[in-house]
């Protein structure tokens, strides 16, 4: 069967820096036809995107194998804007749209009509008169087409945020002879009914024959508009299917299987969980984190297990243990072994008892040009008044005991380095984890919280890293709750794994669970979907 | 219609109210002023023709900062090297020893191209600064003014060998530290009279008309044009009858026959548009509400010169002409380029750099054009307040033009990311009626006018502060809200 496709990616490969992002992956969409482009964070959308749109990042990185046809001919994109006089067009996740020009000014951005004066003949084209009228007719016109009905004067400040995408497809279909128009996750930001008006004018640009590409994680979407899909995985192609061949069960089992690699071998078990035994006691917190909102969590944590907090970026389980830190602003209760902790009071879960190993290892996690010593003993000075010594007057840095510490700590870790006063920037990433691992130990806590403890280490260290933790857990019965994007990691490890969507807990599941169930849990229908990295 | 007139009446001062309201530092200088006038102790006529020709020195030079701003740039604290091209021009001419319309032309003429290679640089120096572009400018103005020392004190007669006493240092190698301007180009714009400048206003328009004519390729709207090339010519000959050759010969207006004069244009303009859209083009669409307002304002502000009180004032202060019409040119430029497509990129790349360049926007060579502009309006602006000042001090006259400048532009409510016309005007206003005002006011309520000076200089800073802390507080906020729940 030889259909028409409007755009053919063949055979697309891409390496940053040795790693391969993209293995021959082929795309094609047909006119009029709604595709949808699937897979996890980092299963390779973005890059693709970025291929086909010839952004500079693609090119300062050493370009791409394969070709690119747009209506059969092979094109070469080397910059946005030669996609853009393909007749290719993308309807930004974060708005590209000025909120003090007014709607008309938006969607005429750079593509604005003006009329030659006198001055422009001589001094060139830049010194023409725009005419507002035409241009407020014109983007009159784009708004009918997608049926917007707003007075195109109106400034985009102050604009519900529904009507900002909107006037994005607007300005896109405003630019002559579009042929392809690609949504990048368009309804993560809309409301329900906003996410309904989208959709249906996807149908009705398609029905005028313009192709659309349809990045999302929201299975219930995809069942609901597009014809046909594409599913990544890993960089790699998984399949390209028609949407009414396959079930959401099935897309979901495309989208997260893949065959787990063991990452923990078999231990000694002899834990006994009890379930009555609660040693951390979340209720209804809201995290206030950036990108990683928390709204509404219950969480009870069982002493003495691995609890796995999974979930896509940007839903929130980052924010999850920031928020018990008292990192963010935070509402809602949290007992912790009978106590109460505030979470307005910053260090009050450190000094009472939970330790936490934070995301963002370089920025938060450790004094970079600190020594080993210091990076471990830092935290228990501050908040235990470890490792000093009191001179009645004033009390000082213990030296001696801290070095002790600080060897012994290398040693039961494994950390390797030159001695205890390397500075830890010159550590490989694992080790620096280890190091990250060791401060919080140094602490004694009772709760131990990982977030993503094997983010930017390779494949050996971060088994070091979960036989590690695996050991603190079944030798010292230390309870620790862990935070990954890893669903592989998680479930190695982990006795329960709670799945985060859009701030609140989607479900809780045993790593037993077959791939579906996390898969539907992360992308679930029903469930407002993440935003991409 | 007429319901319909006072509601937008009504709405325009409301909103004039609600501006004034809202903007606390304009609010908080206009009550300063006031209480500072009535406490001066000396006529009121005074301080206002002082306003008036402080309000001509410097105008021109707050102006220039409007295109930076617009283009997302800051307040350009650079506009202190606009100023020394503007001064190394003037060295040169005095030494040359031109003087009048000539010199001053000569002194353009050089200050330009200096100007457009500093701005360049300038430029491309925020270039590579994006984001921190007040402090560059801060710090490049210090840089500079090292060169500019260099310049003046040793390579001026050290190495180009300038023989001239009057200027030189003795021993030959540096500059003196005032070059007095008596004589060669002081009021050199200031005395143009204003038959000169309408005849060259009428024969550059009709150059331009006439060349329009030639040039255009569409043959609509030529009747329109060639009437335009008759009337022109006409009014060329009026200036010819001896009564209004005479009036219009000399260089000051008085106060009284420049709002009379500007009233009657507001109404001839006003009546002409009306006509056009009521009776010619038949539109009922186009709001007219405008332009009965312009109407009225011209009428009761030609009636307000009836009054003794102001009738006395406008009796007594002179304008240049030409200066203010360089100020009304200026004004006229800065609205036609946002006209312009080049005006758009600039608003755009003012607004976002990445929204630009997705659009497909050059945003460096947008900002460095921004920055020539301004570069180049400022040593013009230098060379009109230097004209008017008629002294020049060689190594002081540009020191605090970036500092004086900005923080007039800023009392009119202008920030650092909007700024207008009407914010410089009022700001030159507001600001130079304070400094007029603030030592009379303090040796008169103190008895020392000092503390008046010191008070004018801590307005000064305590503006840009108070303006810079807002802005960084503003952008701080910004992201938060934009991150949070939709």
């Amino acid at each position: 069967m030889d259909t028409n496709y409007v755009l053919r990616m063949n055979n697309i490969s891409k390496e940053y820096y040795g790693t391969q992002v993209l293995k021959n992956i082929n795309l094609s969409v047909a006119p009029g036809e709604i595709h949808a482009l699937m897979g996890e964070n980092g299963a390779g959308k973005s890059t693709l995107m970025n291929i086909l749109f010839g952004m500079p990042v693609i090119h300062n990185t050493g370009g791409f194998d394969g070709t690119i046809e747009v209506d059969g001919v092979p094109v070469v994109i080397d910059s946005p804007h030669k996609a853009m006089e393909l007749g290719i067009g993308m309807v930004h996740q974060e708005f590209m749209l000025l909120p003090g020009f007014t709607i008309t000014e938006n969607i005429k951005i750079g593509r604005e009509i003006s009329n030659p004066t006198f001055i422009s003949r001589i001094f060139g084209k830049s010194l023409e008169k725009l005419d507002q009228k035409a241009m407020a007719k014109d983007a009159k016109k784009a708004l009918d087409t997608i049926g917007l009905n707003i007075e195109e004067y109106t400034r985009v400040k102050g604009l519900p945020v529904g009507y900002m995408q909107f006037i994005e497809i607007a300005r896109e279909i405003d630019k002559s002879g579009i042929k392809l128009l690609i949504f990048d996750e368009p309804t993560a930001v809309l409301t329900e009914s906003e996410a309904d008006r989208l959709l249906d004018t996807m149908r009705l640009l398609a029905k005028k024959g313009i192709a659309i590409i349809f990045i999302t994680h929201r299975i219930d979407e995809v069942m609901a508009v597009t014809d046909s899909m594409t599913v990544l995985r890993d960089g790699s192609l998984v399949d390209r299917v028609l949407t009414k061949d396959v079930n959401p069960v099935r897309i979901a089992e495309m989208m997260i299987g893949r065959k787990v690699e063991k990452l923990l071998d078999d231990t000694d078990d002899n834990r006994t969980i009890s379930s009555d035994d609660i040693i951390l006691d979340i209720k209804n917190i809201e995290v206030k984190m950036p990108g990683e909102r928390v709204r509404g969590v219950d969480l009870a944590i069982r002493r003495g297990e691995i609890f796995g907090i999974g979930g896509l970026a940007g839903q929130g389980k980052i924010g999850i243990p920031n928020g018990i830190m008292g990192l963010y602003e935070t509402t809602g209760s949290i007992t912790f072994d009978g106590n109460e902790i505030d979470p307005k009071i910053l260090g009050d879960a450190l000094k009472k008892g939970i330790a936490n190993v934070s995301e963002d290892r370089r920025g938060v996690g450790l004094l970079l040009n600190e020594s080993i010593e210091q990076n471990i003993t830092f935290t228990a000075m501050q908040i235990q008044g470890k490792f000093l010594k009191n001179y009645g007057i004033t009390k000082l840095y213990d030296k001696k005991q801290a070095l002790e510490h600080a060897k012994n700590m290398i040693k039961t870790l494994d950390i390797r380095c030159t001695g205890p006063d390397q500075a830890v920037g010159r550590l490989s990433g694992g080790n620096q984890q280890k190091v990250c691992i060791a401060r919080a130990l140094t602490l004694t806590p009772k709760l131990l919280i990982v977030a993503e403890p094997t983010r930017g280490i390779d494949i050996g260290a971060k088994k070091l890293v979960i036989e590690l933790l695996a050991k603190l857990n079944r030798e010292q019965g230390l309870t620790i709750i862990m935070v990954s994007s890893e669903l592989n990691e998680l479930r190695s490890i982990c006795d329960r794994i709670a799945i985060v969507a859009e701030g609140k807990i989607a479900r809780i599941l045993k790593p037993e669970d077959p791939d579906a169930e996390f898969g539907l849990a992360m992308s679930g229908v029903k469930q407002e979907v993440h935003k991409d990295e | 219609m007429k319901n319909n007139f006072f509601t937008y009446t009504k709405k325009q001062c409301s909103d004039l109210i609600k501006g004034i309201y809202s903007n606390k530092v304009v609010l908080m200088f206009l009550i300063l002023c006031i209480f500072g006038i009535s406490t001066t102790g000396k006529p009121l006529t005074y301080t206002i023709s002082e306003v008036f020709s402080r309000f001509s020195r410097n105008t021109f030079l707050v102006l220039a900062l409007i295109i930076p701003v617009l283009a997302g740039l800051g307040l350009n604290f650079g506009i202190v090297v606009g100023a020394m091209a503007a001064q190394i021009a003037i060295f040169f001419v005095v030494y040359w020893g031109l003087s009048g319309v000539s010199g001053l032309l000569l002194c353009i003429l050089l200050s330009t191209p200096i100007a457009i290679l500093f701005g360049y640089l300038t430029g491309a120096l925020y270039n590579k600064t994006k984001g921190a572009e007040m402090i560059s400018g801060m710090v490049l103005a210090y840089f500079a003014d090292g060169l500019y020392y260099l310049l003046f004190l040793f390579i001026l007669g050290g190495v180009i060998p300038i023989n001239n006493e009057t200027l030189m240092i003795s021993g030959g190698v540096g500059v003196k530290n005032t070059i007095d301007l008596t004589g060669n180009l002081k009021y050199s714009l200031d005395n143009i009279s204003m038959l000169i400048l309408v005849r060259t206003i009428l024969t550059l328009y009709f150059i331009v008309s006439f060349a329009n004519l030639w040039v255009r390729k569409n043959k609509e709207g030529r009747t329109i044009q060639i009437i335009k090339l008759v009337l022109i010519p006409i009014t060329f000959g009026i200036t010819f009858i001896p009564m209004v050759s005479q009036f219009m010969g000399t260089d000051r207006l008085l106060l009284l026959d420049a709002i009379t004069i500007a009233c009657v244009i507001a109404i001839i303009y006003a009546v002409v548009k009306l006509i056009s859209i009521r009776f010619i083009q038949k539109d009922k669409d186009t709001d007219i509400n405008r332009l009965i307002s312009i109407l009225i304002v011209a009428v009761i502000s030609y009636g307000l010169t009836y009054i003794p009180a102001i009738y006395d004032i406008t009796l007594a202060v002179y304008l240049p002409v030409c200066t203010y019409a360089a100020i009304i040119l200026l004004c006229g430029f800065n609205r036609w380029l946002l006209s312009t497509r080049l005006g758009q990129n600039m608003r755009t790349v003012g607004q976002s750099r990445t929204v630009a360049n997705s659009a497909g926007i050059n945003v460096n060579k947008t900002r460095i054009i921004a920055m020539c502009l301004s570069t180049v309006l400022a040593s013009w602006g230098q060379i009109i307040y230097l004209q008017n000042l008629g002294t020049f001090s060689t190594y002081g006259a540009h020191t605090m033009v970036g500092q004086y400048a900005i923080a007039a532009l800023l009392v009119g409510g202008a920030s650092v990311q909007k700024a207008n016309n009407k914010h410089a005007i009022l700001g030159v206003i507001l600001f130079h009626t304070l400094f007029v005002v603030a030592p009379l006011s303090a040796s008169n309520l103190f008895g020392s006018a000092l503390i008046g000076e010191y008070f004018r200089v801590f307005i000064c800073y305590g503006v840009i502060a108070l303006s810079l802390a807002m802005h960084a507080w503003k952008t701080l906020k910004k992201p938060e809200v934009a991150k949070g729940d939709k």
